[in-house]
């Protein structure tokens, strides 16, 4: 895949606003390369310049200096027109089309092949119906867009954004207004479209997580104004992922690829083993709590966890004391009573 | 775009014959009595043994007619249009102040141009003279659309450009207004006799100059319906799907000023028609499919203006109400249930 010829590409691009000849630069020297086929996710800080990388490569915002090449030919020299064959946007402006139906929004996507009065040919239909079917809106087509929920309009959009046929596919936070499980249906069907389509895809996404398990590739936006671009695991494990998203107050785990919102305890007291699940979720309680978890075994105190079914069982092991437990929270209580410091305000201190 | 739904083309047949039969009616009422048969014989032939009658027909109701109809296609048009520009269901031509706009070119022709500017002096003046106001009204719309569009392009929020379309409609007012003050009341007769409306007063050439503004106007419409659906979706969508939105707002705007300014500097601002009819139009065949929407409007537009002209001639009796009072009393009232029925204006646009 990496010898493919890519769709879009940017030489020395400096991206930002001029205004009454002030220019603000957002971030400049970027070279990038988006390849068909590829799904790429756009993640950074709030305020790093995502918005504003995606409306430029999408034309709507010219460039302050550099070039940018979509499928061969200077974004620049694009009439509307021919852009619109290239390259289509889903963005987060809300749509008021009350009265349009779903059919009528994916059909508008055929807007750049059809003639002055917008009737639609053999070839049309057949694109429509191959958008709706990938997108999986066959029972939404006859409702109005204002009877659809958020995620139900989101995949509209993309069906429209389909229809349009364009080898690029740009995305401004997709998943910003919907809830997990649509967040997770958008993100696997995006990757899903860039294998099948042969489509390259770039979307902007606050989604880390989600960003870190689909992405062909990751494009981090440092509040700096520099990019750097690659393998989703690549920039975890180079400590790059972690760079971006610094912050005071919380870390991130390059081994569950997760961050952490709880600092980690000095001198930790407990130690926990057992079965991978119930330890997993009775350690983040343990943190929760400011009790810090060892990676000695020979801590003072050792917590062994049980999987039972459709359960939780734990024996804490202190001193000469041994108490059993059958839930998290009951867990939690007995060590407050062994460790009456470390509760909250013990840590805080 | 839409498969027409055996509903939909049966709403649209209802209203053509509608339309027909209040053509008839229309014709057919008057403050003189004459004979259906003979109504319809001068109508086909052109031909009676009574003089007075076929000139009330030819001269009188057949214009006044056709003016209905012209006027209620141009000014629903021009607000169906307004309302996919503007994104805001509550945009209309009285609404965010383009009749207003014409006011002033009208006004402009009828109080500065002297005594001799009266509309009796400029239907003596014949075509250059109708080209004169229409020219006139037209510009003053463009005027006013142009400087909220302006505004438009920095406030997003639908309620604040209508209070700014509003205030823009207050001060043109004003402007008028002064402009009254300082005028002979010769010419200020002939002004308030025109912002009363009236569908009677536009005859002979006037008729052709109007007609062929408004067949331009609609032309036009039609043939943006393509680009007016896309912006349906928002000004960047459309865009994205290769619209030039600065190229198609001037198309939007040239057409909606001369239907705007065309039929009020004949008819008088007539209010409500432009706002409430694409609605009524919208509920009726629930599409907001432009290639649909401009044709049915059209229709919509002529049932209910003839409807008012009906209404205006208070039939059985010798008075006639002017017709901006009955397309308000008609009008307001829709624009009432609209708002209660959709409470949610802001973002919607059925």
């Amino acid at each position: 895949m990496k010898n493919q010829k890519a769709i879009v590409e940017t030489r020395s691009l400096a991206i930002g606003y001029r205004s009454s000849g002030i220019e603000r630069t957002v971030a400049a020297n970027l070279d990038l390369q988006l390849r068909p086929g590829s799904l790429v996710c756009l993640l950074g800080s709030n305020g790093a310049g995502k918005s504003t990388l995606m409306r430029t490569l999408s034309g709507l915002q010219p460039a302050l200096t550099g070039d940018i090449t979509i499928d061969g030919s200077p974004l620049h020299t694009l009439k509307p027109a021919e852009l619109a064959q290239k390259l289509s946007l889903v963005l987060t402006d809300r749509v008021d089309a009350g009265n349009l139906t779903a059919r009528e929004v994916v059909a508008l996507g055929r807007t750049p092949y059809t003639g002055w009065l917008g009737t639609l040919t053999k070839a049309d239909h057949f694109q429509i119906a191959q958008s709706i079917e990938q997108t999986g809106i066959t029972t939404l087509l006859d409702r109005h867009m204002h009877q659809l929920s958020d995620g139900e309009r989101q995949k509209v959009m993309l069906a429209r954004a389909l229809s349009q046929d364009t080898p690029l596919i740009l995305l401004d936070e997709p998943t910003a207004h919907l809830d997990l499980p649509n967040r997770v249906e958008m993100m696997r069907l995006l990757h899903t479209l860039a294998r099948d389509t042969y489509k390259a895809i770039l979307l902007s996404t606050h989604e880390l997580d989600l960003a870190l398990q689909t992405a062909d590739e990751l494009w981090l936006m440092h509040p700096d104004g520099k990019i750097l671009a690659g393998l989703p695991e690549d920039l975890v494990l180079s400590g790059a992922f972690e760079a971006t998203f610094a912050r005071n107050g919380f870390s991130f785990d390059r081994t569950t690829g997760t961050f952490i919102i709880h600092q980690p305890v000095e001198n930790a007291q407990v130690y926990i083993e057992g079965a991978e699940k119930p330890l997993f979720w009775a350690k983040r309680a343990l943190q929760r709590e400011g009790l810090g978890v060892s990676t000695y075994r020979d801590a003072p105190c050792l917590i062994r966890v049980f999987e039972v079914e459709n359960g939780f069982e734990s024996e804490i092991i202190y001193q000469d004391r041994r108490v059993k437990v059958s839930s998290v929270q009951a867990l939690i209580e007995q060590m407050h009573l062994l460790f009456p410091s470390h509760t909250r305000s013990g840590m805080a201190s | 775009m839409t498969q027409h739904t055996p509903n939909r083309s049966w709403t649209l047949l209802f209203l053509g014959i509608l339309a027909i039969a209040l053509f008839c009616l229309d014709i057919m009422l008057g403050s003189v009595a004459i004979p259906f048969k003979e109504v319809f014989r001068i109508v086909t032939t052109g031909e009676s043994e009574n003089r007075a009658w076929l000139f009330i027909i030819e001269k009188i109701r057949l214009p006044k007619s056709i003016t209905a109809i012209l006027a209620g296609c141009g000014l629903s048009v021009s607000g169906l249009q307004m309302q996919t520009l503007f994104r805001n269901p509550l945009a209309g031509p009285s609404e965010l102040g383009i009749t207003a706009g014409a006011g002033l070119g009208v006004a402009a022709v009828m109080l500065a141009g002297g005594g001799s500017a009266s509309m009796y002096a400029i239907s003596q003046l014949g075509i250059s003279g109708s080209w004169l106001i229409i020219g006139m009204a037209s510009l003053g719309s463009a005027g006013v659309l142009a400087l909220i569009l302006l505004i438009a392009g920095r406030i997003r929020d639908n309620v604040i450009l209508l209070i700014v379309g509003v205030m823009i409609g207050t001060i043109t007012l004003s402007i008028i207004s002064i402009w009254q003050y300082f005028s002979q009341p010769e010419q200020l007769q002939e002004y308030i006799m025109w912002t009363f409306g009236s569908l009677g007063g536009v005859t002979g050439y006037h008729l052709y100059v109007l007609s062929g503004v408004v067949a331009g106007g609609l032309l036009l419409a039609f043939a943006s319906s393509k680009s007016l659906n896309a912006l349906l979706l928002g000004e960047n969508y459309a865009r994205s799907m290769g619209l030039t939105v600065g190229r198609t707002r001037l198309l939007i705007m040239l057409s909606t000023s001369l239907l705007t300014g065309s039929v009020t500097a004949f008819c008088g601002p007539i209010g409500f028609v432009g706002i409430a009819i694409p609605h009524i139009t919208r509920s009726l065949l629930g599409t907001s499919n432009h290639r649909v929407l401009i044709p049915a409007t059209c229709l919509t537009g002529t049932v209910l203006l003839l409807l008012c002209d009906i209404i205006a001639q208070l039939p059985g009796s010798q008075t006639v109400i002017p017709i901006n009072v009955v397309t308000s009393l008609l009008g307001a009232p829709v624009v009432i249930w609209i708002i209660v029925r959709r409470n949610n204006l802001r973002s919607s646009f059925s």
